[in-house]
This record gives structure tokens, sequence and C-alpha cells, in this order.
């Protein structure tokens, strides 16, 4: 494997145990890096906002990246459009520390996605089960995130692409070895990738819960089912009490395991974001890109 | 041997893996009632030290790990711990643990571009393999500080009485001479 592959999955593994909030100004993102988020996602919108708001949704204005990037000490990442490899280019140049081919933007491409091993700068994608994180790795990603639905608050669709995962990362532990040909064939994938996965029990790469988490106890779920951190989006800065809530999130991720500190950080919260439910959305953002 | 790793936010589980293959027993410091137990030594992971110093302080973690590293409690601070231990970090004003004698510039490297491996001379072991992740260095040592390892003229690894920092991630790959000199130093 290329040192710059290894260097990324290894910048993804200081990550862990961490929370990363998405910021609109540098304000918010300081605010983020106080409260103790382990790195920011820079974006114009915040998914809440980017559904509201519906039509073409595209990367974020640089210049407002390199505001986000000079306000904080922490990671700073930011979204592309899923196979828009110049906008990636783009966000190279600014030297961002990890870009999202994210399905919360419009796709640029509905067959392919960005060839993310010609790129220095590393990548995370979305994926709602094991086949779809491993043709990322496969392409590069050197950090994977259950895709969730962003921008809802309701957190069934995390849940629902982490089991997905985690069971069927069991089910390839419990093959022969013999068996493992055709499981690279049924998950699309190359062999040598589905082999890791036998032997070790885990992705190749750090694996973090998105979409939908807006509560401590959100955090902790996802942790439980074997998330390794937490992407939160719209939960923090639509809810009543930013400040406090990004706090709490923080020390639920750390303590995810201790519900009587579980019960203390859900206190007092505020409001959280209204969200939307399941069955009220029209729009499926984990359905683009697989 | 029993050692606690502060296990807040970051790389906390590969410095368990790297003990554990060296037969050493680890428990993981989330709260003070962790930290109470008895111990030989402390590690601080890699990670965001702007993540961990915020939940040590709310958790009311930072003063006593200070009084017991001060007291003498060995320590080994990575990356992110080395920061933590710094009496000085040069781009940044935050309340420490700063029991060392040493200033630290934090990014030093730059951003995720100017991460790098180097296999590099360390003072006692030899060439080992080092993996910089948006590593900081130290500008400055005080007296009584051991330079251990400098890379394109800074210094990247030190030792002062029973601390040990490095600016490296010794616990990301399989060579685990680091962490015997560590557990070396608590013996002595």
């Amino acid at each position: 494997m290329e040192d710059r592959t290894i260097l990324n999955r290894n910048l993804a593994q200081m990550l862990k145990g961490g929370v990363i909030m998405d910021v609109t100004t540098p304000e918010q993102a300081r605010i983020a890096e106080a409260a103790g988020a382990c790195a920011v996602m820079a974006l114009e919108r915040i998914p809440a906002d980017i559904r509201a708001a519906g039509g073409v949704s595209r990367m974020s204005d640089p210049k407002m990246i390199k505001g986000i990037q000079a306000a904080v000490s922490i990671p700073v990442m930011a979204k592309c459009r899923i196979g828009h490899f110049a906008e990636a280019q783009i966000l190279e140049a600014i030297e961002i520390d990890y870009i999202d081919e994210s399905e919360v933007l419009s796709p640029a491409d509905d067959v392919y996605h960005i060839d993310k091993r010609k790129f220095k700068v590393p990548f995370v994608c979305g994926a709602k089960d094991l086949g779809e994180a491993l043709r990322r790795i496969n392409e590069g990603a050197t950090m994977i995130r259950t895709k969730g639905e962003p921008g809802t608050g309701d957190v069934i669709q995390a849940v629902r692409h982490m089991r997905m995962m985690q069971s069927e990362i069991r089910r390839l532990g419990s093959l022969n070895d013999d068996e493992l040909y055709e499981a690279a064939k049924q998950l699309r994938v190359p062999f040598d990738l589905v082999k890791f996965v036998h032997d070790n029990g885990k992705l190749p790469v750090v694996n973090f819960a998105a979409g939908g988490v807006a509560t401590p106890a959100d955090a902790a779920l996802m942790m439980q089912l074997g998330a390794e951190g937490v992407f939160v989006g719209s939960g923090i800065f639509k809810s009543g009490d930013p400040v406090k809530r990004a706090q709490a999130i923080v020390k639920a991720v750390t303590n995810y395991n201790n519900p009587k500190i579980l019960a203390e950080l859900s206190e007092d919260l505020g409001e959280a974001m209204v969200g939307i439910n399941e069955s009220e959305i029209q729009l499926l953002m984990a359905e683009r890109g697989k | 041997m029993r050692i606690a790793i502060l296990a807040l936010q970051g790389a906390f589980e590969e410095h368990q893996r790297m003990l554990h293959s060296l037969h050493v027993e680890t428990f993981l410091v989330r709260k003070l009632s962790d930290w109470q137990q008895p111990k030989d030594g402390v590690i601080l992971p890699g990670g965001e030290s702007t993540a961990m110093l915020r939940i040590m302080k709310d958790e009311e973690l930072l003063l006593p790990i200070r009084q017991d590293i001060a007291n003498g409690l060995p320590a080994f601070g990575t990356c992110a711990g080395m920061i933590l231990l710094a009496k000085e970090v040069e781009n940044d004003t935050r309340e420490r643990i700063a029991t060392m004698d040493i200033s630290v510039l934090r990014n030093a490297y730059g951003r995720q571009l100017g991460s790098f491996f180097v296999d590099e001379e360390f003072k006692g072991i030899g060439n080992v393999p080092m993996t910089f992740i948006r590593a900081p260095y130290i500008t400055k040592v005080r007296e009584g500080v051991d330079v251990l390892s400098s890379h394109d003229g800074h210094i990247i690894a030190a030792r002062q009485g029973k601390q040990l920092v490095t600016s490296f991630h010794p616990e990301l790959n399989e060579d685990t001479r680091i962490h015997q000199y560590f557990l070396n130093m608590i013996q002595e």
C-alpha cells in the first residue's frame, strides 16, 4: 500500500472517539472546537437547510472554507459532489484535511465515483452496507461513515446502515476460506478486501456514524452499535442551545457505555432540532451513489 | 505492571494493543474514578488535544493528572499527548497538564498534506519507523530535558525524568521498541 494511503487512514484513527461537526461560519467552527469537536465539516448550508431549499447543491465557496481553516486548529473537512473530481481537485488545492464525497450534495455522476487514489488528500465516503463500504475503500476512501439520512434528525437510517454493515462483517467472519471468493463476487468487491474483513472482523479503515444523530443518546446508540465516532450535521446548530448540545454529544461519545453519565448529559439541553420522520421525506439522499 | 491510558478521544486502542503485545496490563481512563486506580504509569495518546482538554477539564481530571505526574508518575505522550505535557505551546494558550520543560509548536508541519513517514535515529534504540500526522515538534528544551531524536533540525522526541514525549506515533506500526523504552523507564 502507498504511504499516502496509510497516512490518510492514520489521520482517521486520530479522529476516533470524537465528534465531527457541520459548521457554516468561522464563529460556529470556534464554538465546535471549544466544545471538543475532533474536526469540523465546513459547508455553506447544513443538510436540513439543503433539504428545505431544494435545487442543486454544490461544493462550498473556497473562500468560506478558508475562513473556517483560519479560525480553528483542528482538522477541517469539506464536501464535494459524488463523482465531481474537479471539485475535489479544488478542495485539495486549498489543503483541506479530508474530503467528504457526499450524497448530501447533488451527485455529479450517476455511474462513477471519484478515483480517490489519484489524490494525496484523504476521502471519507458514505455507505449503507458492507459492499458499498468496500467499493469506496477500493476506490481509495480512507474513512467510511454510514449514510444515515442527513438533515432529518431521525436516526433510524444510520442505525439500519450500521447494523447492516456489522452483521455482514460478522457473516464474512463465519465463512470458510473457500467461500470468500463467492462472497467477493456477491459484494462486487476485490477478494483482498473480503479476506481482510474475514480475518480481522472489521473494515480496514475507521468507520463513523452519520446522518440523523441529534441527541447524546443517539450518539451513544451509534457507538454501542459499533461506530468509532460520530458526525453531527444539522443536530447541533439547528437546536435551541448549540454550545450545550455540542459539549453533551462530545462527552456522550467518550462515555457511550455509561448510562449514568448519559443521563446527566441529556438533562436540560433545550429544544432538539425538530426533525422529519423517515416516512415524511421526499428525497432519500442515502440512495445516491451505490 | 499496570498502565493507565487516557481514553477521552483519539488513538488510545492502538496503545492498548501495543502494551498487550508486550504482556502489560492496561486500563482506560474516562473519568476521575478510573484515574484513582493504582497505576505504574500513564499514556497520553494521539488525537485532538483541544478535544481531550475540554473533557479533561469538565471531568475534573486535569489537576489530579498534573499532580500525579509532577509527583513522579511516569508519563508517555505521543503527538497530542506531547502537547498536553508541554509547559509552553507557541500557538495555543489553553490550560494543559504542563509538567514538562519544553516548548512545542502545534501542527508544525501544516495540514494533512504535510503528514509523512520517516526512518530516524532514536537515542539508545537505533533507527525506528516514525509516522507524523499533523504533528507538533519541540522548539525549545530547558535544563533537565534530554533530546532523544531530531528530524530536519527539529526535536521530535525528548525525555525529562520519568516523562517521555514523541511528535510521532509509535503505536501505529508493529515496532514495540519505543513502548518497551517507556516500560524500561518505569522500572529504572
